[in-house]
């Protein structure tokens, strides 16, 4: 059936983009790597008049880390996410995501804004991005602002994007001293969409190695990714031993609430939550 | 309207007038007569139309063409030289990677993509390579086979 018509525009910079997007309003999508979107409209579900191609706006794709973190261009695609050394070695949790995304030719297309945009409750960049206490950049044609990514998800495929808005760079702040991270995720197939996914950060301090912050968000189990705030609970301000880790699954596995679909039932994606908690914060202590 | 777009495929440049709603993989094979690339899923899921975009493997169903204006592609037509065939390629042949052929262009491109960048990869590595690749007819092996063989420098 291929793709339905449209008008292809190629604005040169942000705020060419955004005023052409207030322009033409609900007639128009902005496009970044197209892996989502041109699907969605091949299936008729989406059917802009106007393709706002952002491809053309130079430098939109950088990793750039400064004196207080990291910035991430929108346009950054996963494929570069995956390959900065600055990401493996100071936010490892990312590029671990990040290498579980779908297949080759998707992670040498898609972007982090585009996955950040398209919502979906499964986006295996949202938990890392999240336990790392994340921000986006959102630029309209009033002005920029700039929200935590815990609160830029609404629902299904929604975000708190308002008319005319476009995502430009994802923010991440330093991490403390002697914090781990780790992405488990578990799917149908390797390059599949997550049945469930468990990104949890821990810092420990002291002699004691005393657990001082917990981070646990759980996708693909609740309309929007979500953090697992009383699993985190569990343990903080603890010595993390085996009971501890298998407590903080089974409360994790309580917060979570699924759906049953084509990939997963409830029963099966709260016991996955439970399974896969333990093991990510087991890997995040490593 | 059309808009007149230029593509390097396989080191010649062509140029073409495209609608904004075809796809790199349209014209390829509508236009340029390269039907290496297949149209399996049109999905992006299958990998039938791998193709490697200024050096990167990418599914040329879900790019548009006019995105692709200006950018060196190569496709399966591209590899054989002067005759002889790519090392991927004899490989593919001599291993028995190939049954109905479908997911053979899409599949060595992969390949090809995955040499460029670890000329010796693990087995591991090797599937997660073609991971976006699928094929109904082998099984896989073969086709993991030859391209760990073209690796060492066999095929």
């Amino acid at each position: 059936m291929g793709l339905p018509k449209f008008e292809y525009l190629r604005p040169k910079t942000i705020q060419e983009a955004c005023s052409l997007l207030s322009q033409y309003g609900d007639k128009a999508r902005v496009m970044a790597g197209g892996t989502d979107l041109l699907v969605k409209m091949k299936d008729r579900a989406v059917t802009p008049q106007y393709l706002i191609g952002l491809s053309g706006i130079p430098n939109l794709d950088y990793i750039e880390a400064d004196a207080e973190g990291l910035r991430i261009g929108a346009l950054a695609t996963i494929k570069s996410i995956i390959d900065s050394s600055v990401i493996q070695e100071r936010f490892r949790l990312l590029a671990d995501a990040a290498s579980k995304m779908a297949t080759v030719q998707v992670r040498n297309m898609g972007t982090i804004g585009g996955n950040l945009c398209n919502a979906a409750p499964s986006a295996d960049s949202a938990p890392p991005l999240i336990c790392l206490g994340a921000k986006a950049k959102l630029v309209g044609p009033k002005g920029e602002r700039v929200i935590a990514l815990e609160e830029f998800f609404t629902g299904p495929g929604e975000t708190v994007l308002k008319a005319g808005e476009i995502l430009t760079e994802v923010q991440v702040p330093n991490q403390p001293a002697h914090t781990g991270g780790a992405y488990q995720k578990i799917s149908r197939v390797a390059v599949d969409l997550a049945v469930v996914g468990v990104a949890a950060l821990v810092t420990l301090e002291g002699k004691d190695g005393l657990c001082s912050e917990a981070r646990i968000t759980l996708g693909a189990v609740a309309p929007t990714p979500i953090r697992a705030k009383r699993a985190e609970g569990v343990l903080k301000g603890k010595k993390i031993e085996d009971g501890l880790v298998e407590e903080a699954g089974r409360v994790a596995s309580e917060e979570a609430r699924p759906i049953t679909d084509v990939r997963g039932s409830v029963y099966y994606r709260t016991e996955m939550v439970r399974v896969l908690t333990e093991r990510a914060i087991r890997q995040a202590l490593e | 309207m059309k808009r007149l777009i230029q593509l390097r495929v396989n080191g010649e440049l062509y140029e073409v007038a495209v609608h904004p709603h075809w796809t790199l993989l349209e014209v390829l094979r509508e236009e340029l007569d390269l039907t290496g690339a297949k149209k399996g899923c049109d999905a992006g899921d299958c990998g039938g139309c791998t193709v490697i975009l200024d050096g990167k493997p990418v599914f040329s169903c879900l790019t548009l063409a006019v995105e692709a204006d200006g950018r060196d592609i190569l496709t399966i037509e591209g590899l054989a030289q002067n005759g002889q065939l790519h090392p991927i390629q004899n490989a593919f042949v001599e291993h028995g990677a190939i049954q109905c052929g479908f997911c053979t262009p899409g599949m060595i491109m992969s390949a090809k993509a995955l040499l460029d960048e670890n000329p010796n990869p693990t087995e591991e590595e090797v599937r997660q390579a073609i991971a976006g690749n699928l094929c109904r007819c082998t099984g896989y092996v073969k086709i993991v086979e030859a391209i760990l063989a073209a690796s060492q420098g066999g095929g």
